[in-house]
Parts: C-alpha cells; sequence; structure tokens
C-alpha cells in the first residue's frame, strides 16, 4: 500500500536558501507528497489547529524540514508543535492520532559532520541535539527515524553536494511511499544519510 | 464626396474582412493589409492609381510609429544603443550596399545605376519589421533589439542618401527629361526653407531646428500639456498630441529632414514625461490606422501585368535581394555575438527593402538617376520583398524557434524569472505608501493618475508617476497591462474602480487585481466585479487602534494581539456569508432583512468568540496555549 508523506517545511529566508530550497521544490514534484511550506501559509503565524491536525490524520509520514537554527528549528515549527499537538490529541487519555505515523527531521546544517560529537566544537552529535523532537515522536507514539541530514551547508552548493543530496532525498521519499524503507533499523543509527543504500531495499521488479 | 466614401468604404470593408482572418491563420496583421491590398487593388480594380496619393498620406503613421517608438526610448536607454546603432547599423547599410553595387555592375550596369539601386536596396521596412515584432512580442528580445538598431540607423542614412542621389544624374535621361519640363516643375513646387541656402547656413538651420524640439520638448512641452489635461477634455488632449507630431514633421520637412527622425526625436525627449502613457494611447489608434493604410497601398501598389510580363526576372530579383541581405545580417549578427534564435530573426526580420525603398526610387527618377521602367521593376521587387517578409516571420516562429527552445529548455531550472511590473492606479495617500513599499523593493511600479497635480506632487519628491486616466481601456494597454504581473486599484471614485476591476479581470484574466475597498458594499461590488483581493481602507489601523485601545486599559499586549486574531478570522468568515447573501438577495434591494438579520446574528456570533475563554471553555485563539489538566502526567507514565 502507499503511504503517504507530509513535509512539513519550516525555512524563514527561503530567497537565500541553497540547500532546502531544492529539496523542497523535489518533493513537491512527487505524487503522494504533500508539501507544507509553514512560513508562506502561516505568514503571521497564525496556525489553523484543525487544518494542520487534519493533515496529520491524513498522512502516515511526518517530516519537518527545516535549516538547523540555534540547534532547533526555526520559531513556527515550535509555534506550531505548541498549538497542533494539543492534549486529547496528539498525547493524553483521548489522544493518540499520530501512533504509528513515521516521524523524522530533514535538516540542514552550518556545521561539518565532524563539529557534531564530543570532541567537535558543537559537543553533541546530531541526533542528541535533536532529542525533544525524538522524545515529541515519542510521547506521540510515533516510530523514529534518525535525522537526515546536509552538513556544511552554507558551502554544499559551491562543493557540488546539493544535487547528490536531493537524489538521495527523492530516493528516500520514494522508498517511504513505496514501504521499501527500513523503519527499525533506521532508529538505530545517528543518521540516516550514509547508511541509505542498507536501510532502502530496491524494488521488487 | 460620394466618390471617398465610396473607396473609404472599399479600404475599411478589405481591411476588416481580411485582417482577423490572417490574425486567426497565425499569418499575422501586416500579411492580412498586404492581402487586401491585393484583392482590392490589381486582383479587382476596386482601387486603382490613387494609391500613390494615399501612400504618400498613410506614410505618415511611419512617422507616428517612430514617435512612439521613441516614447519608449529613454535617452539614457539610446545612448546605450550607440554602439549597436552605429556599429550594427553602419556594417549593415554599407556592406549591402557594396554587394549589390558589385552585383548590378556584373550584369552590366552603369555604376551610378548600380550604387543608387544599391542605395535603395540596403534599406529594409521599417513599418512591417517594428509591427510585426510588436505583435508577436519580440521587441524585447536581444535581435528585435539588433533590428530596431539598424532600422533606426537606416531612417538616419536616408538622408545623406536623399542628398547624394542627385548626384549621380545621368546626362542622356537628363537630355530626355528637358523635353519634359512641364512634369519636372510639378516636383520642385515644394514648400522648403532651405532652398538656396548655402551649406553652412543650411547646416545652421539644421541644427536649430533639431534643437528646438529637443528644447521645446522638454521645457515647453510639460506646462501646455498641464494646462491641457485641466481643461478636463479628452478630446483636445488628443488634439494637443496630434498637433504636436504633426507639427514637428511639417517642420522636419520644412528643413529637409525626415519628419520621422524628427518626431522619434520628440519622442525620446518625452519618455521620461509624465504625460507619456496619455501620448501613446492618444496616438496609437491613429498609428494602427494610417500604418494599416500604408500596408494596404503596398499590397494594391503590385501591378500585375509587369508581373507577369517579366515574371522570373522580378521573382529572381527579390528573392536573390532577401538572400543576400539575409546573408550579410546574419554574418554581421555573429559578428556582433547574436546568440541562438536571436541570430536568425535579426538575419530574417530585415531581409526585405523598405518603404523608403519607394520614396528613393521616385527620388532618383525625377532626378534622372534611373530610367522609369527599371525603377518600375525595382518598384515592384520592393514590394514583393516586403509581401513576403511576413513569411518570413512564419518560418521563424514555426521552423526555427521551436528548435532552440528545445536546447534551452534543459537549462531552464537555473533561470530565474524576471520580476513581473505592478500597475499602481491612484498616487493619493493610500497608493503613496503602496508605492514606495514597492519600489524600496526594487519592484517596478507603473503609477497612473488623472489627477496632474496629484502626479507633480508625487514627482516632485523623486517618484515616477504617469498622469491617464484609468478607466480607459487605451492607457491601460499602452501602462502595460499586458505584461504587468499585478494592478492594484487606489482610486478615489468608487465606481471607477469597479469598472477598472470588471475590465482588467475580463480582458487579462492573469494579471493579479488588488483592490481598495470603501467599505462592506463597496468590497462586495469590487469581489463581484472579480477582484483578487481587496482590503477595506480603514480596516486594518481601526484594528490596530482597537489593539491600543485594549492595552490602554491594561490588557496584556500577547492577549490583546490573539483577540486582533480573532476578530480578523471572524470577520473573514462572516464577510463570506454575507456577500453570498448579498449575492443571493434581489439586485434592487440589497440590504433587505435577509442581509441585516444575516449581519446581527454574525455580530452575536464575534461576541460569543471573544468570550468563550471567560466562559471557561476554549476559544480558539487560546487553544493551542491552554495547558493540559492538571495531574495528566499520571496517565502518561506507562
Amino acid at each position: 500500500m502507499t503511504q503517504k508523506v507530509l513535509v512539513l517545511y519550516a525555512h524563514p529566508s527561503q530567497h537565500r536558501s541553497e540547500a532546502n530550497q531544492p529539496l523542497y521544490e523535489a518533493a513537491s514534484q512527487m505524487p503522494h507528497v504533500t508539501v507544507v511550506d509553514l512560513y508562506a501559509e502561516y505568514p503571521t503565524f497564525n496556525i489553523n489547529i484543525d487544518r494542520e491536525q487534519q493533515r496529520l490524520m491524513s498522512h502516515d509520514v511526518i517530516i519537518f524540514q527545516f535549516p538547523l537554527y540555534w540547534y532547533s528549528t526555526p520559531a513556527i515549527l515550535k509555534e506550531w508543535q505548541d498549538l497542533v499537538l494539543e492534549y486529547n490529541f496528539a498525547y493524553g487519555s483521548r489522544g493518540g492520532a499520530l501512533k504509528n505515523k513515521v516521524f523524522f527531521c530533514a535538516i540542514t546544517a552550518g556545521g561539518k559532520a565532524e563539529a557534531y560529537r564530543a570532541e567537535g566544537f558543537n559537543h553533541f552529535k546530531i541526533r542528541e541535539i535533536l532529542y525533544p523532537l525524538e522524545q515529541m515522536a515519542s510521547l506521540t507514539g510515533m516510530r523514529y527515524v534518525a535525522p537526515f541530514a546536509l552538513f556544511g551547508a552554507r558551502t554544499a552548493k559551491e562543493e557540488g553536494r546539493v544535487q547528490h543530496h536531493t537524489q538521495q532525498w527523492t530516493a528516500l521519499l520514494q522508498a517511504l511511499i513505496e514501504e521499501r524503507f527500513d523503519v527499525a533499523k533506521a532508529n538505530e543509527v545517528g543518521k540516516i544519510a550514509p547508511f541509505l543504500e542498507e536501510l532502502i531495499t530496491e524494488p521488487a521488479s | 464626396m460620394t466618390g471617398i466614401f465610396l473607396q473609404a468604404f472599399i479600404y475599411l470593408v478589405a481591411a476588416v474582412v481580411a485582417v482577423p482572418i490572417a490574425k486567426k491563420l497565425g499569418l499575422g496583421s501586416v500579411l492580412g493589409y498586404l492581402i487586401a491590398g491585393v484583392i482590392i487593388g490589381p486582383i479587382t480594380g476596386l482601387v486603382g492609381e490613387e494609391t500613390t496619393t494615399i501612400q504618400h498620406f498613410a506614410e505618415f503613421g511611419v512617422v507616428m510609429m517612430l514617435f512612439l517608438v521613441g516614447l519608449e526610448l529613454e535617452p539614457k536607454t539610446l545612448w546605450s544603443m550607440r554602439h549597436r546603432l552605429i556599429g550594427l547599423g553602419g556594417l549593415q547599410v554599407s556592406l549591402t550596399i557594396a554587394a549589390v553595387m558589385a552585383i548590378a555592375l556584373y550584369l552590366q550596369q552603369e555604376w551610378t545605376i548600380a550604387l543608387s539601386i544599391a542605395l535603395i536596396l540596403a534599406l529594409s521596412s521599417t513599418a512591417i519589421v517594428l509591427q510585426t515584432l510588436n505583435e508577436k512580442g519580440l521587441n524585447r528580445t536581444d535581435g528585435g533589439k539588433s533590428a530596431f538598431s539598424v532600422l533606426l540607423f537606416q531612417d538616419i542614412a536616408v538622408i545623406p542618401m536623399l542628398a547624394f542621389i542627385p548626384l549621380l544624374a545621368l546626362p542622356e535621361l537628363i537630355e530626355k527629361a528637358q523635353s519634359a519640363v512641364a512634369t519636372a516643375a510639378e516636383h520642385h513646387d515644394e514648400l522648403s526653407l532651405v532652398t538656396g541656402l548655402h551649406g553652412w547656413a543650411y547646416g545652421v538651420v539644421i541644427i536649430c531646428s533639431i534643437a528646438a524640439v529637443v528644447i521645446a520638448g522638454h521645457y515647453l512641452s510639460r506646462p501646455l500639456f498641464r494646462f491641457v489635461a485641466s481643461s478636463g477634455l479628452r478630446e483636445i488632449f488628443t488634439a494637443t498630441a496630434l498637433m504636436l507630431v504633426i507639427g514637428i514633421a511639417a517642420l522636419m520637412s520644412l528643413v529637409g529632414l525626415s519628419p520621422a527622425l524628427g518626431t522619434f526625436l520628440a519622442g525620446v525627449v518625452l519618455a521620461n514625461s509624465e504625460f507619456r502613457h496619455e501620448l501613446e494611447s492618444n496616438i496609437d489608434p491613429f498609428k494602427g490606422l494610417l500604418l494599416g493604410l500604408f500596408f494596404i497601398t503596398v499590397g494594391a501598389g503590385i501591378d500585375f501585368s509587369i508581373l507577369s510580363n517579366q515574371l522570373t526576372i522580378v521573382l529572381a530579383l527579390t528573392f536573390g535581394i532577401i538572400v543576400l541581405k539575409a546573408v550579410v545580417l546574419f554574418v554581421l549578427a555573429i559578428v556582433f555575438r547574436i546568440q541562438g534564435s536571436d541570430r536568425w530573426l535579426f538575419a530574417l526580420s530585415l531581409a526585405q527593402a523598405g518603404e523608403f525603398g519607394f520614396v528613393l526610387l521616385s527620388f532618383s527618377v525625377q532626378h534622372h538617376v534611373l530610367p522609369p521602367d527599371l525603377a518600375q521593376t525595382l518598384s515592384l521587387v520592393v514590394a514583393l520583398s516586403m509581401f513576403l517578409t511576413p513569411g518570413l516571420f512564419i518560418l521563424f516562429d514555426k521552423i526555427i524557434l521551436p528548435r532552440y527552445e528545445k536546447s534551452s529548455n534543459d537549462r531552464k531550472a537555473d533561470q530565474i524569472d524576471e520580476q513581473g511590473t505592478v500597475i499602481i492606479v491612484g498616487i493619493g495617500r493610500f497608493g503613496q505608501i503602496v508605492n514606495r513599499l514597492l519600489v524600496s523593493n526594487e519592484i517596478k511600479t507603473v503609477v497612473l493618475d488623472h489627477q496632474a497635480d496629484q502626479v507633480d506632487i508625487v514627482r516632485q519628491f523623486g517618484g515616477k508617476a504617469f498622469f491617464g486616466d484609468a478607466t480607459r481601456p487605451e492607457l491601460l494597454h499602452t501602462a502595460g497591462i499586458a505584461d504587468a504581473e499585478a494592478i492594484v486599484i487606489a482610486m478615489d471614485n468608487p465606481e471607477a474602480s469597479v469598472e477598472v476591476v470588471h475590465y482588467v479581470k475580463q480582458s487579462y484574466p492573469k494579471v493579479k487585481v488588488i483592490a481598495r475597498a470603501f467599505d462592506r458594499g463597496h468590497s462586495y461590488r469590487l469581489r463581484q466585479a472579480g477582484a483578487d483581493f481587496i482590503e477595506s481602507e480603514t480596516y486594518h489601523s481601526s484594528l490596530e487602534v482597537g489593539g491600543h485601545a485594549m492595552k490602554a486599559i491594561g490588557l496584556h499586549p500577547f492577549y490583546v494581539e490573539q483577540q486582533k486574531a480573532t476578530y480578523r478570522r471572524v470577520e473573514e468568515m462572516k464577510s463570506d456569508k454575507l456577500y453570498q447573501a448579498w449575492q443571493s438577495d434581489a439586485t434592487e434591494a440589497r440590504y433587505d432583512n435577509n442581509y441585516r438579520k444575516l449581519f446581527k446574528r454574525l455580530e452575536e456570533r464575534m461576541a460569543e468568540e471573544m468570550t468563550v475563554d471567560r466562559n471557561d471553555k476554549h476559544s480558539r485563539s487560546e487553544r493551542g496555549w491552554t495547558p493540559p489538566p492538571k495531574g495528566y502526567t499520571d496517565s502518561l507514565a506507562e
């Protein structure tokens, strides 16, 4: 059965974007993928809670796509969490609307991959930095997948890495749609981009 | 009198029938006019000899066209074109002259005849080329701009050619002519200020008259137009515009310069004027009709008896000249690095001979440079090559362009679309803020207002605005509505603004219409007319003021902000419902009971939404910030 994918895209400065925008555009071309540009839809942060909850319920895979800002999401995604993930919707005695959906973050980070470890200047691994979101998934009963990250994003364009990353991204989305992605295994790694070949099974032709 | 009516009727019928059909078949309007001319002229013989006289009159369309072209070209743009103008234009003219002359000499012509033939055939048709480029939207392409530079150079080159041709007079032709002095005398009774002047005096007169056009255009036109505009009489403005163009044309003819060049210059001088769009929209219909008439006369002037007698030679000469000119142009396009499809556009568009060719032909016959029978053949060649030009454009459209489009599609992804313009109608206090926001974001705007004083105020502060009445479709057209991205309607007259919304949405459905509403009723009418976005002029500021009042009595700013958001949300829903009620109500009693009842009910709903939180339910704006119930963590720890 095809899975429906929801990409919640939060980028407050899209005219400067070099890495996220190609990912966003590639995803919006794909069938079975709904891409929501949160800053475009709610430029004044007046998030329509009902509409957003409806969207969550009608998709199987939820992705937050954003550039990492101060080791967290851009403000609108936090606002979105605060407003949309209500008690008795996402959690609580009558909650559970998100149960068993797949959740992960597709992020771009300015620092190089080496910076995100105990010895590096960011001191924490990228997965550790995103623990609040992992716990959000846990509390709402979603199946968490390690982040899909592009490091050194400020120079990715000049170094010609964006195209490869975009190809990986669409392959990942396609695998999720066709349920060819090993979600359980993807929860055991620190980040998924280096392991995509092992995590995606080839389509049975 | 009856004769004139009949003739005018024949011309009009031919145009009305032929042009729309040609346009529908994708042949373009120029070919339509030409075919209409052939039908009423040589085929059915409805019109005859008078076509030549009419042609002289219709050539005035070319003069008007160059005035309009000048209006589109600011002096700065013209200056930046100078390399192309002189380099590309100069080389085109001189290389073509050399090539044609060489061939004519090879065909055993006298060198004087060969040279004058070369001069005549080197020119291209400004009328056909510019009209077609505009119609097909090719005038902004690199090929189109280069073609325009060459045409402009040719128009300038005509002047020295006219001076030079009499020097080529053949002695034996003069002898023959002396027996027919009477006919020759006819041609010398034209009014002129410069006959009999010395060379240096002539130069002074020319410089003075050009200076007069530039200085008067710059300093006198504005007060004159302001004076006329303040009278509010539209037809007088039209008369003023015509007076200007005709006056300059007359002055230029008097001193022996090309009228087209003079009006072009005047156009460039006025390109920065706030009256530019109004002038364009006034002159444009005249230009269109006269040019159409001109094309018809070209078609009607083709003499089928000569054509059938010398069919092979005329056809061979026509194709020969087209190929030769196209080759010269193509080589120049390569040298001047014109790329891709533009190179073909440039080469094909200018490959014909032009209307100035007719002028030079009759001039050379008058001055005994060319024998009349040769001139007749050549005039057929010129007409035929003009006739074939639309075909070359079709060739470009259908065969050459698709090939280049395919290859350029592959790299489309990294191209950033050029930003479109926004037209702002009404530059009062409201429109000014809109304009300042857009301009400070480097968005191109075209500002129109029907009050000359208002336009003046904006201009005094360094803004760019144009005088004109936006309820006239022609004005919106010349302001560029066809290519605009959006139009902001902020005019004072509520009726007129509904009218403009209606017109724009009907004729240019792609243009986004943003309208300012005065009150609820006005906003419904704007919505009905099809406006995409409607903002009430007082709504947002009133809401802000209400917010300040709430804060002043001690409510928390963020709470106030949320209540304002609720107000906006309910109001939006409310106005949707009210609009539907308004629409379904009988047209004569818009505010009948039904509507009023609904309005009251919705007002109550607003109060409800605002107070739900106080009644211990959660209002929607509060919803997301509501903490979970006390003790909820017990159930989470599984």
